[in-house]
């Protein structure tokens, strides 16, 4: 299966990527080089197989149900979930304007 | 007396525990090599006022005559995916260039309870992302390295953990963090003629790693003997309830139960790992291992990975698409860079920043993982590379009913030159043909030094066992080291 330069760039727009006419030429070759590699996957016979979905057996644990269970991953910490944010006003996070 | 800069792991936690020297001094001789080596560019940034407050708190408990840790008075580097409270974290991307945790990663703090310090942040592949450290947005790292041809051509340190491989080569550090995603301990270390050791998927918390491929991803120590990897282990594993996948189990003691004594063990050789192309001169050190091994009293056995071949296809579509679902919180909006071009709106945002934040290493694997995680492709692509996940798990599952560890080498040459493989991707990707399939399985590997090839560059060679036994990795690691001889250190150029 090859891609074409509409759907690799259509890629590209779902990955919230913004790609020029430029590098647009070089994604797509790469881009079908890979794909030509990957499926030699298809080779394989693999309807009796289930696909893995843990690499090691566990049994997904559920915290305590209560608030802060672990203070460290608990709530209270709105200045520090900010702290980092490139622009943060009156408690929250800042973003241009989505809604006219 | 030896130079304290070539002193491992132990040999420092033992020499301050005596009072043979200092923490302090340790920690002010190391900081001094940090200082000296910036044409390597192993670290982003460093940290020698860490290291040394922490070597202040290790002399002052020994004082008092308080218990030390496993790691007390032993300076480290910390590769730059594990958050630091305070410290830059960068996953040495742009995008989190100026990203400062409010938090420590479970592992770090583990190493720093343990009495570690840390003497900086070490340079790595984008978002772990790549085989030789040339994919960092803060320049590539220089191994340590040369060939033996007066050439003096710049080498790769291997990748991701490349800052973590060139450092401990060069005796800027003891130890160092590394994480391996399909290879990125593993491939580093042999690279640069060092030990490093990615335990079983979950034996490491991953809270506080920035996250790359999160059903594989699995941080370990990487230093210049198997006993320090295993003591570095010890102070870096165990449960965690802030990783939903962290094993709650019991962490060994693996550095007291070492014995490279391998009567009545089984080696297995796979056969499909002698794949055209490799190197001759990493298939006489593999033959070296096997004789290794058998003199130390192991039986070898040849044992069958018939999926091998389909590893690295799997894994180049499991690791994307998992990147590209985690990598979707880099938006401008919470952390990091933003770009906003004027007038632009939301989405216009999100695609512009992430497009000035990434590398393009980064953006292929992010693009490839969204177009096989895409409605019409999803089974064809990433359902069918589960299924061969689980066909190469159960094919490692049918080897160890057979042998009890499996010898193979690490990587399919010695260490290339930086440039010689950025122009085409998956020339990059093949050196992990060794490493991948451990990682798809989540089993304990390590890679531990075979000797020199004739360019005078380090080989490794590579012990995977079954989940959960690392003790079984590093003892067959120790019977070749102990044999190999491996001295050889590069000669200081910088």
């Amino acid at each position: 299966m090859s891609v074409t330069r509409e759907e690799v760039a259509k890629i590209a727009a779902l990955a919230r990527i913004k790609v020029d006419e430029h590098d647009l030429d070089r994604m797509v070759p790469e881009f079908n080089n890979l794909l030509a590699w990957v499926e030699q996957l298809g080779e394989v016979d693999t309807s009796a197989v289930e696909p893995m979905t843990a690499v090691i057996p566990q049994k997904l644990r559920l915290r305590a149900d209560v608030v802060d269970a672990d203070p460290l991953t608990g709530g209270g910490k709105r200045d520090a979930v900010l702290a980092n944010a490139p622009v943060a006003e009156h408690g929250f996070f800042g973003v241009p304007k989505v809604i006219e | 007396m030896t130079s304290l800069t070539d002193l491992g792991v132990k040999a420092l936690r033992d020499g301050v525990a005596a009072g043979q020297f200092s923490a302090v001094e340790v920690a002010e001789a190391f900081n001094a090599a940090v200082a000296e080596a910036a044409q390597l560019n192993a670290f982003i940034v460093t940290t020698p006022d860490a290291a040394l407050d922490a070597a202040r708190a290790v002399d002052a408990d020994r004082a008092a005559g308080k218990p030390l840790g496993k790691m007390a008075g032993v300076p480290i580097g910390m590769k730059d995916l594990f958050a630091t409270k305070g410290v830059q974290t960068t996953a040495a991307s742009h995008i989190l260039e100026g990203f400062t945790p409010q938090y420590e990663s479970t592992v770090s703090q583990k190493l720093w309870d343990a009495g570690a310090g840390m003497l900086g942040k070490l340079n790595l592949d984008q978002f772990a992302m790549g085989s030789s450290n040339e994919t960092s947005y803060f320049g590539n790292v220089i191994s340590p390295w040369r060939r033996n041809d007066g050439g003096n051509a710049p080498l790769a340190p291997g990748g991701s953990s490349g800052g973590s491989s060139a450092a401990i080569a060069a005796r800027l550090c003891p130890a160092a963090t590394g994480t391996d995603t399909g290879g990125s301990i593993r491939q580093p270390a042999a690279f640069t003629g060092i030990s490093g050791i990615k335990p079983t998927y979950g034996r490491c918390s991953r809270w506080g790693i920035v996250a790359f491929a999160s059903s594989l991803d699995q941080a370990g120590p990487m230093a210049r003997s198997v006993e320090d990897c295993a003591i570095m282990l010890e102070a870096m594993a165990g449960f965690d309830p802030k990783d939903s996948t962290s094993l709650d189990l019991p962490v060994p003691d693996w550095s007291a139960a070492l014995n490279a004594d391998l009567r009545g063990k089984k080696v297995g050789i796979p056969r499909e790992y002698r794949m055209d192309g490799t190197d001759p001169e990493i298939l006489a050190s593999w033959d070296a291992g096997i004789a290794w091994l058998k003199d130390a009293g192991a039986e070898v056995v040849e044992v069958s990975l018939p999926h091998t071949k389909y590893a690295l296809p799997a894994y180049y579509i499991v690791a994307p698409a998992e990147a590209s679902s985690n990598l979707a919180r880099y938006d401008g909006v919470r952390y990091g860079l933003r770009d906003l071009p004027d007038g632009a709106g939301l989405q216009d945002m999100y695609a512009a920043t992430r497009a000035a934040g990434f590398g393009p290493e980064v953006k292929r694997r992010i693009m490839l993982g969204t177009y096989v995680l895409s409605a019409g492709f999803y089974d064809a692509y990433y359902t069918q590379a589960m299924k061969l996940r689980t066909l190469i798990q159960r094919d490692f599952t049918e080897a160890f009913k057979t042998c009890d560890v499996i010898l193979a080498p690490t990587t399919p040459t010695a260490a290339f030159a930086l440039g010689e493989k950025t122009e085409d991707p998956l020339a990059m990707y093949l050196n992990d043909v060794f490493s991948v399939p451990a990682s798809l399985a989540g089993l304990p590997a390590m890679s531990v030094p075979a000797g020199l090839n004739k360019d005078g560059l380090p080989l490794g060679l590579q012990i995977i066992g079954p989940a959960f036994d690392e003790q079984g990795v590093l003892n067959a690691g120790l019977a070749i080291e102990q044999r190999a001889g491996f001295t050889a250190k590069p000669e200081k150029w910088w």
